[in-house]
């Protein structure tokens, strides 16, 4: 017989997990003194939010799924943002929280509080285990669940009575759920019919998202659009599904997105949509996309087709496994006459690369930045307007971009880029943040001193919460509300006080050379530019 | 329009609360839910009728369908099933009303259940179209109690969920 602790433990050896991001409280106690005797790695943060986003950027990167662990009460609280984050971009996390003992449950005693009941919204599943006996059981179907068919956050709750009951410990067989099984094949009539369409189809275009990366889909995705010669745009959340520099991507749609991307878009007579989910700020007026264009909707979670977006063509299954099938038919290959006529439109439009009168111009920033950093790092957006100006002039080769693309989630970034450093070392990761977001993270720099993680941290400086700025400039006739951040600290010697070295940047041309002496310095290494507070964010 | 969709369900402590968050969350609208197991102890039956359109109706089968515990869904054809409902009235009543109720409850078919001197129970199971008729011929005396069961619905003939 061993305890609840020990059983959890040895089912998370049992999965692989090598590594959780966590903070300790009373109810959760039991399981952290088991823990500190395995080989399992775990990571002080300095915020609960933080351990989740931490485990989201680590799951991001090593492809399956991130365990953050919380105490119950204000430790599960704190959770609820990075488990709404993961759950809409569907980030496969397995979170635990501590939980008061059993016979006190429901009595609103010291740190108690339903979580379960709290995070049902934006959670896969949760489990609150009741019986010692079905942990093994239960960390299993978890396991399953985060990381199979439309990843998601999965939450365990287990009451701290139930961490110290002994039981049989046993290893569970193959999960079988009769009410979950996720479709991986495509329906060989719909493969057909997307076959079709395609043979038909004057003016195609590729939109992928983010579903791309789950699928692991990114090579089948090139070769297909190479193959039947499709130009491709993406989404905020399939950035870097090609590299960003290939001929036949035309860059981010949406509201913030590349206009020849949004071009493409209504001009096109086939949409094929790839693990996407056609959120308001991708497509705005998905109405009336859907009545000029054939859609074609390939995504592995069969309720988001026609969910924003009438279809034309659904097709349930896993992006790799479809585009594969669909190579199999063998789709007509496209005329360039389409691509060539995207191109003239494309090549008429510069980005604004142009120095400012005042400050570092983001754009550009970003641009050169990316370009100095190896092929294949991960670039960790925030939000706000760093994050668009990230978004529409990062150069990503073979490396990841990741950021909160569903729920926008301010303070992402540093916490990502820890996680997914921890996920693979030997890549070069950055956290491009805005001086509002950093305000929202900067106490993970003691995680990142403590452990020795090594990412390279940019502030974009304009002393404003920009995007807000913007829209109440456009919508609120400039009435600009509660977006002056008058009283934020002085950045570089906030690092400083952590003994991360930091610098200061106003001018382009001290760009490059800031940029080098960032990159090679080994460690964690901050640099601030200082940005207008009138740039737009597009 | 009314949708009456049914939904087999593990039989587990929190699936109710799941499948009715998510409809608050996504905005659909439930006339009525009824709920009881069925011949496997470990399986739930839920009977929901929800009002919308066709869009409406299939967001709300593919979300169920989404959830881990629920088994199968099924929108069930309005022409093709039998919808039954149970309802309990209490009318306060003078003893001279007494026989114009007894008259109406034998002509909708219900019964009385319980009698005391100055009320009555109505009971009957029928249709819910029929069950609207009964509470409104009875609304004409001193209703002071409803309960009703919400509808539940099998599909007719050999056809099952």
């Amino acid at each position: 017989m061993i305890t609840g602790a020990e059983a959890i433990v040895r089912s998370l050896e049992q999965e692989g997990v090598e590594i959780i991001f966590g903070y300790p409280g009373a109810t959760i106690c039991p399981l952290y003194d088991k823990l500190s005797k395995s080989n399992i790695k775990h990571i002080l943060v300095r915020h609960e939010q933080h351990a989740g986003h931490e485990a989201s950027g680590y799951a991001r990167i090593k492809q399956k799924p991130g365990v953050c662990m919380t105490t119950s009460g204000p430790g599960a609280t704190n959770l609820i943002t990075a488990l709404g984050t993961a759950y809409m971009d569907s980030i496969p996390l397995v979170a635990l929280t501590g939980q008061v003992d059993t016979d006190l449950l429901g009595r609103d005693v010291f740190q108690e509080v339903d979580i379960t009941g709290s995070v049902a919204p934006f959670t896969k599943y949760s489990y609150l285990v009741k019986n010692a006996a079905d942990i093994p059981r239960i960390f299993k179907e978890a396991f399953h669940i985060a990381s199979t068919g439309r990843p998601g956050p999965v939450l365990i709750d287990i009451p701290v009575n139930v961490q110290n009951h002994k039981l049989e410990f046993f290893v569970p067989g193959e999960v079988n759920l009769r009410g979950y099984k996720p479709t991986i094949k495509g329906h060989v009539g719909q493969i057909k019919r997307v076959c079709r369409a395609i043979n038909s189809a004057a003016k195609p275009l590729i939109c992928v998202g983010g579903g791309i990366f789950t699928a692991k889909g990114q090579k089948e995705l090139k070769q297909f659009a190479e193959t039947v010669n499709i130009p491709i745009v993406s989404t905020m959340m399939g950035i870097g599904a090609v590299p960003t520099d290939h001929p036949l991507y035309l860059g981010m749609l949406g509201m913030h997105g590349k206009t020849i991307a949004n071009q493409a878009i209504s001009d096109a007579d086939l949409l094929i949509l790839i693990g996407a989910r056609v959120s308001d700020r991708a497509v705005l007026l998905p109405a009336r996309v859907g009545k000029q264009t054939a859609i074609v909707h390939i995504d592995i979670d069969p309720a988001e087709i026609g969910k924003n977006l009438s279809t034309l063509i659904p097709v349930v299954g896993d992006a790799k496994e479809i585009l594969t099938q669909v190579m199999n038919v063998q789709p007509e290959i496209k005329s360039n006459e389409w691509i060539e006529l995207l191109n003239s439109k494309k090549s008429k439009i510069e980005p604004d690369y142009r120095p400012r009168k005042f400050g570092i111009n983001p754009k550009a920033f970003v641009n050169l930045f990316t370009e100095k950093l190896p092929d294949d790092h991960i670039y960790c957006a925030d939000v706000g307007q760093n994050q668009l100006w990230s978004a529409a002039n990062c150069r990503i080769k073979t490396g990841r971009f990741l950021t909160s693309g569903g729920l926008g989630t301010m303070g992402y970034s540093i916490p990502a880029a820890i996680g997914a450093k921890f996920a693979d070392p030997e890549k070069t990761v950055v956290a491009v943040c805005g001086d509002g977001s950093f305000q929202m993270n900067m106490m993970e720099l003691a995680t990142i001193c403590q452990n020795d993680v090594d990412i390279k941290i940019v502030v974009m400086k304009n002393n404003k919460l920009g995007l807000v700025k913007e829209i109440q400039k456009s919508a609120y006739k400039n009435n600009e509300v509660a977006v002056d951040l008058t009283g934020s600290p002085n950045i570089p010697f906030i690092a400083k006080a952590y003994g991360i070295p930091a610098r200061t940047i106003d001018n382009m041309d001290e760009a490059e050379e800031a940029i080098n002496e960032m990159l090679t310095y080994k460690g964690t290494y901050l640099l601030e530019c200082v940005v207008d507070a009138n740039e737009s964010s597009v | 329009m009314k949708h009456t969709i049914s939904v087999l369900v593990e039989n587990k402590s929190g699936v109710l609360s799941r499948i009715s968050g998510l409809f608050a969350r996504r905005g659909f609208n439930i006339d009525s839910l009824a709920v009881g197991t069925t011949e496997d102890k470990n399986i739930s039956r839920i009977t929901l009728v929800v009002e919308g359109d066709d869009y409406i109706a299939e967001q709300a089968t593919k979300q169920l369908n989404k959830q881990i515990d629920v088994i199968k869904v099924k929108k069930l054809n309005r022409d093709e099933i039998t919808r039954r409902e149970l309802v309990l009235v209490k009318v306060k009543m003078s003893a001279a009303q007494r026989g114009e109720i007894v008259d109406i409850v034998k002509i909708m078919q219900g019964q009385i259940v319980d009698l005391s001197p100055t009320t009555l129970t109505v009971e009957m199971c029928d249709r819910p179209d029929k069950i609207d008729i009964l509470i409104e011929m009875l609304s004409h005396y001193n209703i002071i109690e409803v309960a009703r069961t919400g509808t539940i619905a099998l599909q007719k003939g050999a056809e099952f969920v």
